[in-house]
């Protein structure tokens, strides 16, 4: 509680200059309500889901560690809130699209934890038959527009599928994630100009978890608060406890109402900490195990939920321990199927190329 | 003398070329404080100071960019793009700016950068962390493109491009880093402390751009190889017996037509192997060449052995990668013609 203050107070300092007069409205009613507060059924949603996303990503590590999974594999422990909260505040036929820390998109969008797993272990059940790996998995169905290798090209991808929402009259807005590191390619500018211009709905969430590989933040960026990296566009932009579900989900209310409206990009600076390395081998010199302990000890997403589940909610210990059940049921599954699924037909090598 | 992985004998390069030259400059992604992702620079910046080897945002086109303007005003900036898969944001300015900017100025301005990325595959790297995107460089007049397979010509072929007044795309086979790799990735590798090439002279030399070398003599028929697949040939040599001349191109621009020319006319058979994609790729370019100065003495058709014509994918990386068996029939077929 203490931290979403702080945060959001820190939310505050943001220049009045960075927000249309529109968007500080916006934003001064929400936070007169303070932070916004659960109901149980909420609070127990994002428990189930945000735990699923973290069983699932220390699976894949341990996979990863048998030799199951090779190559690249960048896992999302510790950011969980960030994903889980916006993906709360969507409606129906929203879109996602993120980069290549993407097994906690896919599972809050509702993808088969199976053929996630299936994709880090390149078998055929995997999302891309096993082609893509780790970085690279779609779903029509539920929206996901990927999986995205190369920083920062999904921000103008997210920017296009916005235009066709706009195009097509279809009310949906497309959530673009990115990292603190991918904000400083350029072409985030050229999106962020054209999003302004033609006041395209979509929402751009920079999941600032201080770390672009080993490089800190303040190493990389001339203007560290990310929320205003729109400000010479007039894109509006605030400065969010990615950590807390509820202020996660709240701003995701405020800037997807935003597009949706019509009144164009939004931009949501999520404060978040990822726990594990950049990808699987990754010596961390460029941290202490202090602050990668302060952070799992006192701001954690997950147990932030789960005190409240106890205290507020009055959960009781079996009842936490079904939902944790089922969780490991669902994972569990999904590590046994793409352990066993086949690798895909060599003759797969050429399907997909070109129609 | 000392022995070197491919890592270290580019740090070492690096270093030497610091250490003699003051208007050499270092940078990128992650080279600086943390010495790069595969180590590379490791140590530089505690050496030579922030000013002279730093971190970049992650902006390939700043990075080139900037290196191309640092370099018409008497820098001589050595910078690396992360991975090769990830240059394509700086293409615009490599093409447009650096490979132009001598041609356009009347030689007023020159550009002596050299942009260094590791490549190929054999990593599970899958699309974004295996292609070998070298013909789209050697596509562009006004470059120097090399690939070094081994320590020591990684090394005296760094101190030549860092050394040389024109821009130079300097690839670096990321599965040769630690040792050799003839594409049998079920065995283990030998480390380049037990390879001959992994012995580097401590001090400064250099290989001359421009020039081959043929690793192993032989005279049935010329294999023209470079990087990882320099070792794969070899491998494929040793397993159907053919007697193969093994070329190791070194640099693809400028290249060693006369080496090529005297094995092809000598053996009368040739073929070109490469792990990038097949159409367009710079095997196509060779086997032109050969049949162009050749032709004569050909007693079959230049073969190619090559990637497949698609993205390069996670899983199926043995069936994608061209290992010793595809080029082992390659040779056969040459031999049968
Ligand atoms: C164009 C491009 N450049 C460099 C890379 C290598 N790379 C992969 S992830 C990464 C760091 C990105 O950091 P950030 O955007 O903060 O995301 P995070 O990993 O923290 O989630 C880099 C440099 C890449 N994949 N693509
Ligand atoms: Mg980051």
């Amino acid at each position: 509680m203490a931290v979403a203050a702080r945060k959001a107070s820190r939310s505050d300092a943001v220049p009045s200059a960075v927000k249309s007069r529109a968007a500080r409205k916006a934003q001064s009613s929400a936070q007169k309500k303070g932070v916004a507060s659960f109901t149980k059924e909420e609070d127990l949603f994002a428990y189930r889901e945000m735990l699923l996303i973290r069983r699932f990503e220390e699976k894949a590590g341990q996979m990863y560690g048998m030799g199951l999974i090779g190559g690249f594999c960048h896992l999302y422990i510790g950011q969980e809130a960030v994903v889980v909260g916006m993906q709360m505040a969507t409606k129906e036929g929203d879109q996602v699209i993120t980069g290549y820390r993407d097994h906690g998109h896919m599972l809050a969008c509702g993808m088969d934890a199976k053929g996630v797993m299936a994709e880090l272990t390149g078998r055929r059940g995997g999302y891309s038959k096993g082609k893509g790996g780790s970085m690279h998995m779609f779903s029509k169905e539920k929206n996901f527009y990927g999986g995205h290798g190369i920083v920062g090209a999904q921000v103008s991808l997210g920017t296009g599928i916005a235009f066709a929402n706009r195009y097509r009259k279809n009310d949906a807005v497309c959530l673009t994630y990115f990292g603190d590191g991918a904000a400083n390619q350029g072409q985030v500018y050229e999106s962020f100009n054209m999003a302004e211009l033609w006041k395209l709905p979509v929402v751009y969430i920079i999941e600032n978890n201080r770390y672009a590989m080993g490089t800190a933040v303040s190493r990389a960026s001339a203007q560290t608060d990310f929320s205003k990296r729109g400000a010479s566009f007039n894109i509006p932009g605030e400065q969010v406890d990615g950590m807390d579900v509820r202020a996660v989900k709240a701003a995701g209310e405020r800037a997807i109402e935003w597009a949706r409206s019509g009144k164009g990009p939004y931009i949501l600076e999520m404060q978040t900490y990822r726990y594990r390395g950049h990808s699987m081998s990754d010596p961390a010199k460029y941290r202490s195990k202090d602050e990668v302990q302060r952070m799992r000890e006192e701001h954690d997403p997950i147990e932030q939920v789960r005190r409240r589940l106890i205290d507020q909610w009055k959960l009781s210990e079996d009842e936490l321990k079904a939902v944790d059940a089922k969780v490991r049921e669902i994972v569990n599954e999904a590590a046994e199927f793409a352990t066993n699924d086949p690798e895909p037909d060599a003759a797969e090598l050429y399907t997909d190329v070109l129609r | 003398m000392p022995r070197m992985t491919m890592i270290e004998a580019i740090r070492s390069a690096i270093d030497i070329a610091m250490e003699r030259d003051r208007r050499v400059v270092v940078f990128g992604e992650d080279v600086g404080y943390f010495g790069g992702v595969f180590r590379c620079t490791a140590g530089l910046q505690q050496k030579y100071g922030r000013t002279r080897c730093f971190d970049t945002p992650i902006s390939e086109l700043g990075i080139v960019g900037t290196a191309i303007g640092m370099a018409a005003y008497g820098l001589k900036p050595c910078v690396e793009v992360q991975f090769a898969d990830y240059v394509y944001p700086a293409y615009d300015q490599i093409v447009s700016e650096a490979a132009r900017i001598r041609y356009r100025s009347n030689g007023q301005f020159t550009c002596p950068i050299v942009i260094r990325m590791p490549s190929g595959g054999g990593i599970f790297g899958g699309q974004t962390h295996s292609q070998s995107p070298e013909a789209l460089f050697t596509h562009v007049c006004g470059l120097k493109v090399v690939v070094p397979s081994n320590p020591r010509d990684a090394k005296g072929l760094l101190i030549a491009a860092i050394d040389d007044p024109d821009p130079v795309i300097f690839f670096e086979p990321k599965r040769l880093y630690n040792g050799p790799f003839d594409g049998h990735h079920e065995r283990p590798v030998t480390p380049w402390s037990r390879h001959p090439l992994g012995e580097v002279d401590a001090g400064h030399f250099t290989v001359p751009l421009g020039k081959a070398e043929v690793r192993r003599k032989g005279d049935s028929v010329t294999v023209l190889a470079y990087g990882t697949m320099v070792y794969v040939a070899e491998a494929a040599a040793e397993e159907t017996g053919i007697d193969a001349e093994i070329i190791d191109l070194r640099t693809l621009l400028p290249l060693d037509l006369d080496c090529i020319v005297e094995s092809v006319r000598k053996t009368g058979r040739c073929v070109v192997v490469h792990e990038a994609t097949l159409t367009s790729g710079f095997g196509a370019e060779l086997a032109a060449l050969v049949q162009e100065h050749c032709f004569y003495h050909l007693e079959a058709p230049v073969g190619r052995v090559t990637g497949w014509d698609t993205p390069y994918p996670h899983a199926q990386e043995w069936d994608y990668f061209p290992g010793p068996a595809r080029v082992g029939e390659a040779l056969v077929r040459a031999m049968e013609a």
